[in-house]
């Protein structure tokens, strides 16, 4: 075994469970977890139009799930997850392009990201609950 | 020893596969491709709320709407094929993280064509 392929055991640095909770890491954490999400989210986007191809039954299926309360709970996580990864990922564009550094910024620009995610989806569900 | 190489040459075997800037690139891509692309999706959604079996039919069929529609999906899974390789990456390991990866591209090929296909059946007839 060469010298650069053993393994080292340095000290790592501490996880998680050592900082308390802020606005800034949660709110990346969250990033993730929508991000997660709406991969999944994307292929139940696919399996709407295959559905709406196939048949009108297969449709029912799809549209029965829809409205169930499980189905009602998948869509309205999948509207705020869409909505709130959109946000911070502008949020995530600006410091790509090196502005909003400063710790009072991040955590500005974090509380309207919350707002405005929040706000649309309520307003979303609202407005989509007239329409039905 | 029995490495007779230099240490810069071990250190260039090493190295990076020089991709990180191309998948961080990309990512950057899509993700300023998706900002219309996901609000004009998410207000036509809510607008097709309650909409019936022919409404949506009629919609997806759309000149306009299929072009959009298959830019969101398309666009949408290869950015999230290429977040959940790095979400691969940074909590799993060997062979696991191989398969989770190559099964994740796989997944997003799948269904993005089987989307675009579907799309084109309902415009184009069929």
């Amino acid at each position: 075994m060469s010298a650069a392929n053993r393994p080292v055991h340095r000290p790592l640095s501490p996880h998680l469970q050592i900082y308390r909770p802020q606005l800034t890491s949660m709110l990346s954490i969250l990033h993730r977890a929508t991000g997660i999400a709406l991969a999944v989210g994307a292929l139940y986007l696919a399996v709407w139009v295959m559905c709406a191809a196939a048949s009108p039954r297969a449709y029912a299926v799809f549209q029965d799930f829809n409205t169930s309360i499980i189905g009602r709970f998948v869509l309205g996580g999948w509207l705020f997850s869409a909505f709130y990864h959109l946000c911070n990922g502008i949020r995530h564009l600006f410091w790509d392009a090196g502005y909003g550094f400063e710790i009072k910024d991040a955590y500005r620009s974090g509380w309207i990201v919350v707002a405005v995610s929040l706000i649309a989806t309520v307003l979303s569900w609202i407005v989509g609950l007239r329409l039905v | 020893m029995d490495d007779r190489r230099t240490p810069l040459a071990r250190a260039r075997g090493l190295g990076s596969a020089k991709e990180g800037v191309h998948h961080w690139w990309v990512q950057r891509l899509t993700a300023i491709a998706l900002i219309p692309l996901v609000v004009w999706f998410a207000v036509s959604l809510v607008m097709l709320s309650g909409a019936d079996y022919p409404v949506v039919r009629a919609w997806i069929g759309a000149p306009l709407v299929m072009v959009l529609l298959i830019l969101t999906i398309g666009i949408g899974l290869h950015h999230g094929q290429l977040g959940m390789q790095v979400v691969w990456e940074d909590y799993t390991d060997g062979a696991l993280r191989v398969v989770m990866i190559v099964l994740t591209k796989f997944l997003a090929a799948l269904f993005g064509l089987g989307a675009i296909v579907a799309i084109l059946r309902i415009g184009l007839g069929g």
